[in-house]
């Protein structure tokens, strides 16, 4: 989904950066909060709010209120839009 | 540890004896006591199981009547995955309209004893307690429209005297949490 957002607009999927996180002491350092996370520009596609860190399965909440394993596809492109206008942090 | 090995469709169920969230023992009903028994495992924080939980809470509902039993297990280790401690399952319970007891597999071992893979993963038994179905409870956890059709059709089969059709599909879900 994401690098087809990418595509989209004319982003390289070819960049996006894959990172592995093994272990409870690496989710924390890195402020995991379960999988998957994807992170624009450092960003959040959807910020956390107040989960713990940890090795577990991400919930996210569509806008039309379904619970799903992967981020409204609309804000994902939307948070894309925003790093490109913004120019990244 | 004990090895999970494989429960298939056909087998006699394994046994579940376990505490829901107020200590209470449930086991499965006896032979012939209920007309079918809906067993699922699942839990509080894996985004499949909560994208199909209200649809399966209205199967037990709408099959209640039809004396089909239905129950739910946590087997997920609570000490890594806080949000499925006791406690959390406790306050879920109370805060939501569960028709089923919703049951602490602490040990893991009645999950291994299943051969349960991931949450949800749905089990429906047979008066006789042999397992009739196995897998999801639909073909899409993001499609409330699905309506638990896989699941319902399974008991439709069973409550009409026949074997179910699609006795078997491939479970989808977040796996269970070891130890």
């Amino acid at each position: 989904m994401l690098r087809e957002e990418m595509s989209a607009i004319r982003l390289d999927p070819a960049s996006v950066e894959v990172r592995e996180v093994r272990t409870d002491d690496e989710a924390g350092r890195h402020g995991f909060v379960g999988s998957p996370t994807i992170r624009i520009s450092g960003r959040d596609v959807q910020p956390p709010d107040g989960e713990p860190a940890g090795l577990t399965c991400r919930v996210y909440r569509l806008r039309d209120g379904r619970v799903s394993p992967l981020p409204d596809r609309a804000e994902l492109r939307e948070t894309l839009a925003n790093a490109i206008q913004g120019g990244g942090e | 540890m004990a090895e999970a090995t494989a429960t298939n469709v056909g087998d006699p169920a394994p046994g579940l004896e376990l505490p829901d969230t107020e200590g209470r023992v449930h086991t499965l009903p006896m032979p012939g006591e209920a007309s079918a028994t809906v067993v699922i495992w699942t839990c509080n924080h894996c985004p499949y199981a909560l994208a199909w939980h209200e649809r399966l809470v209205q199967v037990a509902r709408d099959y209640a009547a039809r004396g089909v039993q239905f129950m739910a297990v946590n087997s997920n280790d609570a000490e890594r995955y806080p949000r499925d401690s006791l406690g959390a399952m406790r306050e879920r319970v109370d805060s939501e309209d569960w028709p089923f007891p919703y049951l602490h597999d602490e040990s893991q071992q009645v999950a291994r004893d299943w051969a349960a893979q991931v949450t949800p993963h749905v089990y429906v038994l047979d008066g006789d307690l042999r397992v009739r179905y196995e897998g999801a409870p639909d073909a899409d956890h993001m499609d409330p429209g699905q309506n638990a059709a896989w699941l319902r059709a399974a008991l439709d089969d069973l409550l009409s005297g026949r074997q179910p059709k699609r006795a078997e599909t491939e479970p989808v879900g977040c796996s269970i949490k070891w130890k």
